[in-house]
């Protein structure tokens, strides 16, 4: 049987949210995944984020499709409600559950094969509408369920364990979601969690689509010598263009930044994104420059990370279409049917 | 002899000319002389420029299907012409635009032909390309007002409330009427022997469309959510939610919208937003047709074992693959069934006609709520796009929407702990949550095996035990779905037994077949499972003829396997060419089998 249920024993010393709950509190189900492998790191960083932002776990909702990554929503926040759904259609279930109901935080976990191959159209769709989630794709280049096949966003060159090196264009996330219009978009790698904390903490307060796209090497089947998802050449050709650092409201900005390098972006709901460029070339307010600058460096073979874009100005779905700020599905049914009145003038159109 | 408001009028056209309100206009005129009236529209699939016929069947014994018989066919379409005239039954009339020679080589003794100059009548008192040739197919109905009795006032009325302020519109559309309706009155003998005459056949009735009528059902359900993607024949009913929506779906204090209507970018998408909303309690629909169910197969499956309601409705089409978009068959009905893959089965409710798309759409809610199932709604073009007489819809205000075993934050509150999947009062339905209600309400929603505490499980007893749980749910859906609708005489021994849009068809052929001395019994299946009165129907015949609109016999096949029903006697009628059932079709086929020696 693959789940497991963890002991619930807890230090009395551990640090308490404003919730008064423990990061314990935020943890899920023992993970059945393979020993080392990043997906695990990236729950774990989950799990740091929402305890940190104090979301009241029956408040969060925890999207996913099917396979490795999709796996992940059982292993946090066992008090959230999780909606394990079919191959590639998370950015759909989504969708509606957000119709429904605008007030929950919406985090989606998905994988390279879920999200590039099977599920592409629902993710672009997702963006264009300006779905306001948390969207988190564990890339690994692989399928490890299925035992390794290349996955959409394999590059070029990029050898399996076994067989021939892949030949075909790689799909890469965020320059399709930066080409998209998406309006908070960021990459991350499970090895460095504390790059990767903020960042998720900054998709999931941000009012509008927000990708994190979290390369998470599979142990398993992508991990050796000649592979570009490997732990090994990610620490290579790891770029930290530009990091975030993630105030929460009503916090003052403490930290102290070196004069020029630290740019504040405040969110919707008050709390501060502040924006630390390492590489002094880097605009991530510009969709044009951005997207010039990572096709640059994809094509140098470097991995750009950090909060790579954002916008704060465009509307999320339910405000571009003007909906109520309460759930639809709190309000009252009776309130809904115009009554027998209104039928029979509406009937009197067609007689 | 020609009996009064007993004819049937076909108008040949070419889409995209603006027909469709002319035609409507002509219909609705003789309603409103309290006679009761059939319209069907023949379209193709295109926007403009190919042949569309409507036909108007006046029938003052208020006859729900089309008829086979073609009185008065008025010819506006050079392109068909050789075709039309081939279908006016013997006897009948022939209009057409005289402005232009006809082709004599084309000639039948049998039909009465009749110029009218309309095309030259048009020219002469209107300006403009489109004025022109909109205002010929006003003109035609004008002539169709002299020769069959229709009265002008009531042509007046109407024009005058569809154009309410434009004066204009009304003044031109009144002369177009008056330039037929004279020159008809000048030159023909006027009314012809098949004429109309006002009577009271239709108080308390509308003419309206399926899907129209759905849409309003969805309305008064309290549909919040809406995912779609287009596709014929059911786009109209999206657009009708959506604009009855814009009217009364705006929150009075704020102004925003108390609705979301989301375009899907597919079928995949469309069904899986419906099943998001859901899941969060907000009752969700998308309407689609065949092809649409193909692409949702997978997600209908997750939400059967998931658990989920969703309303779906299926405006059926022809198939297979693309088949005739725009043409009628009930050829969806197993897979719909049975949609997706593994043990699934799913709940379907067949309306017969707009009055049911309206009060079933409603139903449909109510079961899906309720079962914590998707629950099926399979129209078809036949019902969903054309006008129906149907009498008026009525709303119970003092009806409370059944929203299902859905627990609340006091009721959490109260227990040790909820598991989603247990069957706590012997029904088969357990109880769920919705998300954001109480931290002692989350669970796992996952299409994967699950034990009956909501766990994942690869456990063989642990998952057979969920399995064989939904069998005892599935009872329940057929003690609690709607009854068949049956007509029953034990003196007869033989039985029609149809489904949905065949009912107006069967009910006229059973009223012919008994001047022949055949007495049948009627019997209409309104949805699946099968509740046990449509077994008991069944076991009641030593003959049941089950007539329905599909090639491979779908309806006989369930009915086998759903509730046991003897094969020997259940004799398929099947009629599939994409055009609606008549009458004609089901007397001859029931003639026939008599004469196999079937005797009824």
């Amino acid at each position: 049987m693959s789940y497991i249920r963890k002991p619930a024993v807890s230090h009395p010393k551990l640090a308490r949210n404003k919730l008064g709950l423990t990061a314990r509190d935020y943890e899920g189900t023992v993970s059945t995944l393979c020993a080392g492998c990043g997906h695990d790191s990236v729950t774990a960083a989950i799990i740091r984020a929402v305890f940190e932002l104090n979301i009241e776990p029956h408040m969060l909702a925890k999207m996913s499709g099917i396979g490795c990554s999709s796996k992940t929503p059982a292993y946090f926040v066992s008090q959230s409600h999780g909606f394990n759904s079919v191959h590639g259609r998370m950015p759909s279930v989504t969708t509606g559950a957000s119709a429904a109901n605008r007030t929950l935080t919406y985090i989606g976990v998905s994988g390279d094969g879920d999200s590039l191959s099977i599920g592409v159209g629902q993710f672009v769709h997702a963006i264009r509408r300006n779905l306001n989630m948390c969207y988190i794709i564990e890339n690994n280049g692989v399928y490890g369920l299925t035992k390794g096949q290349f996955s959409a966003s394999a590059d070029i060159g990029s050898k399996p364990k076994k067989g021939l090196p892949n030949q075909q264009e790689p799909i890469d996330a965020v320059s399709t979601a930066l080409s998209l219009g998406a309006t908070y978009i960021a990459r991350g790698f499970s090895g460095d969690k504390e790059q990767l904390i903020p960042l998720i903490q900054g998709a999931l307060m941000h009012d509008g689509f927000a990708l994190v796209d979290v390369i998470s090497p599979c142990v398993t089947f992508n991990d050796h010598e000649g592979s570009t998802k490997s732990y090994k050449h990610t620490r290579q050709f790891y770029h930290h263009v530009v990091d975030a650092d993630f105030v929460p409201p009503a916090e003052e900005i403490r930290a102290a930044y070196k004069e020029g390098s630290a740019m504040p972006i405040e969110l919707h709901d008050g709390s501060k994104i502040v924006l630390r460029k390492i590489d002094q070339n880097y605009d991530p307010t510009s969709r044009a420059r951005s997207f010039k600058f990572l096709r640059d460096h994809v094509n140098a073979g470097e991995i750009t990370t950090g909060l790579l874009y954002i916008n704060e100005e465009r509307k999320e779905m339910h405000d571009l279409m003007g909906n109520i700020d309460t759930p639809l599905s709190e309000y009252p049914l009776e309130k809904l049917h115009p009554g027998n009145g209104e039928l029979k003038k509406i009937l009197s159109r067609y007689r | 002899m020609a009996k009064v408001n007993d004819v049937v009028v076909k108008i040949a056209t070419v889409n995209g000319t603006g027909s469709a309100s002319a035609n409507g206009l002509l219909m609705k005129s003789i309603f409103r002389m309290g006679i009761p009236v059939v319209g069907k529209n023949y379209f193709p699939s295109n926007i403009q420029g190919l042949p569309t016929w409507y036909e108007i069947r006046v029938t003052g014994d208020g006859y729900q299907a089309r008829s086979g018989r073609v009185d008065v066919m008025v010819a506006m379409n050079a392109q068909t012409y050789a075709r039309d005239l081939a279908e006016v039954s013997p006897g009948g009339w022939l209009i057409y635009d005289s402005t232009w020679p006809r082709n004599r080589l084309l000639h039948r003794d049998d039909v009465t032909v009749l110029g009218i100059p309309l095309s030259r009548m048009c020219n002469e008192h209107f300006d403009g390309a489109r004025a022109r040739i909109l205002m010929k197919n006003i003109a035609y109905v004008g002539a169709l007002a002299a020769l069959l009795a229709i009265d002008l006032k009531t042509i007046t009325a109407l024009l005058e409330q569809t154009f309410a302020d434009k004066q204009h519109l009304i003044d031109s559309n009144m002369e177009a009427i008056r330039l037929g309706f004279d020159y008809a009155n000048e030159n023909f003998a006027c009314p012809l022997p098949k004429r109309v005459a006002a009577m009271h056949g239709t108080n308390k009735h509308v003419v309206i469309d399926g899907n129209t009528a759905a849409g309003l059902g969805c309305l008064f359900a309290g549909a919040t959510v809406g995912a779609w993607y287009p596709i014929t024949p059911s786009t109209s009913l999206m657009d009708a939610f959506r604009s009855f929506c814009q009217k009364y779906r705006v929150d009075p204090e704020t102004g925003k919208r108390t609705y979301c209507i989301i375009q899907a970018e597919d079928e995949l998408a469309a069904i899986g937003m419906v099943l998001g909303a859901s899941w969060n309690g907000a009752r969700s629909f998308t309407p689609t047709s065949g092809p649409g169910i193909s692409l949702m197969s997978e997600f209908l499956g997750f939400a059967y074992y998931a658990e989920l309601p969703a309303v779906i409705f299926n405006v059926q089409r022809a198939g297979p693959s693309t088949g005739m978009p725009t043409r009628t068959q009930q050829a969806d009905i197993l897979s719909c069934a049975y949609a997706s893959h593994g043990d699934t089965k799913h709940v379907l409710l067949f309306p017969a006609d707009p009055g049911e798309c309206f009060y079933m759409a409603q139903q449909a809610f109510d079961l899906a709520d309720r079962l914590q199932t998707p629950v099926m709604v399979l129209s078809d073009l036949d019902i969903g796009m054309n006008d129906w007489m149907v009498p008026e819809f009525e709303y119970d205000e003092e009806s409370v929407p059944d929203r299902g075993k859905v627990l609340s934050a006091a009721e959490l509150e109260d227990m040790e702990k909820f598991y989603r999947y247990l069957d706590v009062d012997g029904d088969g339905i357990p109880y769920r949550t919705l998300p954001g209600t109480h931290p002692k309400g989350s669970y796992f929603t996952r299409g994967s095996g699950h034990t009956k505490f909501g766990a994942y499980t690869e456990d063989s007893a642990e998952y057979q035990e969920v399995l064989d749980r939904l069998l005892v749910k599935w009872e329940t859906a057929r003690r609690i779905v709607p009854e068949p609708d049956i007509e029953y005489s034990k003196f007869n021994k033989a039985a029609i037994l149809t489904v949905g849009s065949g009912a107006g068809a069967c009910k006229e052929a059973i009223d012919r077949l008994a001047e022949q001395n055949v007495a049948l019994n009627y019997g209409r299946v309104r949805a699946f499972p099968f509740s046990e009165d449509v077994k008991k129907f069944i076991d009641k015949h030593e003959i049941v003829y089950i007539v329905e609109q599909n090639r491979d016999a779908q309806l006989r096949t369930l009915l086998i396997i759903d509730s046991d029903a003897d094969p020997a006697k259940l004799v398929s009628l099947l009629h599939y060419n994409g055009m609606p059932i008549n009458a004609d079709f089901v007397v001859e086929r029931v003639l026939a089998e008599n004469s196999k020696g079937r005797a009824a």
